[in-house]
């Protein structure tokens, strides 16, 4: 069965959409990527659509659902590449898909992250700094 | 079979053109400033000699038959020319039509004893010129509506100038009116250019647009959810105050996004946002207050 290959970097999830998405291939991707991010403890999730030409309404759901579900398993969900026709064909969709982080690239979607999990981390911080003084 | 108009035409072709050219004259056609009397002569025997060639089979009534391609493609030409140098059409088909005058005379002077062919021939050579003057204002209204085509799609082009403000910050200026065509444009425009440029930030400016209708203001907001969602950020800048007004009472709801009342304070915006500064070189410490 097709599926969309799950790369680990660090605590990041990398999904890397290069095939036109089905609506079965986009439920399995929802499947192996909350389970990925159980299993990993991935605080980041980046989906790369730049190859993808064609989105639909349910891939944008799925898209969103992706999101809102890595966020309850504490991780955070960026989009990147999104061509100007598929963003177009979104938004005349309504669907402007309000819980997704989107950067340009997947350089500026690493940093986007990267800098996201530096913020958690130094909130986590704060209180022990605060302690020891 | 050769008629009369043939005949004279063929005989006194070098009368017919100074008469004609005569004619031009007085007819206060001719337009010095805008063509040189050579070109003009120039012009005219060209016309006298296809002529002569069409008529010669005979025929004076359809000139759509391939006799007439040496006519109908040199008054193409002519009527172009004309048109792209800012002639009038009635000027140009008088060019035509002043021929009548001379032509008329020489038909007069040659059937004297023929009084009744006289008026036949004359209403053949009148119907021929007619329809050849006539032709060559359809050309020349065509060849203005091809210039306006043109000019429509130019402008197009030229009304979405997406200028790269600073590295990562592009802006849009947008003047005049917001039809739902040009809006698209717009759009599909500006979601390019932050693609080619990887900007981060696009200023749409709308200083220059006097109205806003709902349906401007709503391709407004599809404009700023589709660069949010290719991972950019928007922000709109110098809406008038009337404008402010129409959207409040139409009921648009730009909670999402962010408006800045110039392109300098939204400028500046993107510029914290980016986490950019712009210093005077005089004073080091000083922050350029945009």
């Amino acid at each position: 069965m097709e599926r969309i290959p799950i790369l680990r970097m660090g605590k990041v999830l990398l999904v890397t959409i290069q095939v036109d998405m089905h609506d079965q291939l986009a439920v399995t991707l929802q499947d192996d990527l909350t389970s990925k991010i159980v299993e990993t403890g991935a605080r980041g999730v980046l989906i790369d659509i730049s190859s993808l030409e064609v989105v639909d309404s349910f891939i944008g759901r799925i898209l969103g659902n992706i999101a809102n579900m890595s966020r309850v398993l504490d991780a955070q969900t960026v989009v990147v590449g999104m061509q100007p026709a598929v963003a177009i064909t979104l938004v005349e969709l309504g669907m402007s898909l309000p819980g997704i982080r989107t950067a340009l690239n997947v350089e500026k979607g690493m940093a986007l992250l990267q800098a996201s999990m530096e913020a958690d981390e130094a909130e986590l911080e704060v209180p022990d700094a605060s302690l020891e003084d | 079979m050769t008629t009369r108009i043939h005949e004279i035409l063929k005989k006194y072709s070098s009368e017919l053109l100074t008469e004609w050219l005569a004619a031009i004259v007085t007819s206060g056609v001719r337009r010095d400033a805008l063509m040189k009397e050579a070109e003009l002569r120039e012009q005219c025997s060209e016309f006298l000699r296809l002529l002569i060639q069409a008529t010669e089979s005979g025929n004076l009534t359809d000139i759509t038959t391939s006799g007439y391609a040496g006519v109908r493609e040199m008054l193409d030409r002519l009527s172009r020319s004309r048109s792209l140098q800012g002639f009038s059409p009635s000027e140009t088909a008088i060019f035509i039509f002043s021929l009548k005058q001379p032509l008329f005379d020489r038909l007069r002077r040659e059937l004297a004893e023929q009084p009744q062919s006289v008026v036949d021939e004359m209403w053949s050579a009148t119907s021929l010129l007619d329809k050849l003057g006539l032709y060559t204002t359809e050309v020349h209204q065509r060849t203005r509506e091809e210039v306006i085509v043109r000019q429509q799609q130019e402008m197009m082009e030229l009304s979405t100038p997406v200028v790269q403000l600073w590295d990562r910050i592009v802006c849009l200026p947008l003047i005049g009116t917001l039809d739902s065509g040009r809006t698209q444009t717009v759009m599909e425009t500006l979601l390019q250019r932050i693609v080619e440029t990887g900007a981060e930030i696009a200023i749409i400016d709308i200083t220059g647009v006097p109205t806003v209708d709902t349906l401007t203001a709503q391709h407004l907001i599809k404009t700023v959810t589709a660069t949010r969602l290719m991972g950019a950020e928007c922000v709109i800048s110098g809406i008038r105050p009337q404008i402010a007004q129409t959207i409040v009472h139409l009921g648009v709801d730009l909670a999402g996004v962010v408006t800045k009342s110039s392109v300098a304070g939204a400028f500046n915006w993107a510029l914290k946002r980016l986490s950019q500064s712009v210093t005077s070189s005089g004073a080091r410490n000083a922050v350029g207050k945009v």
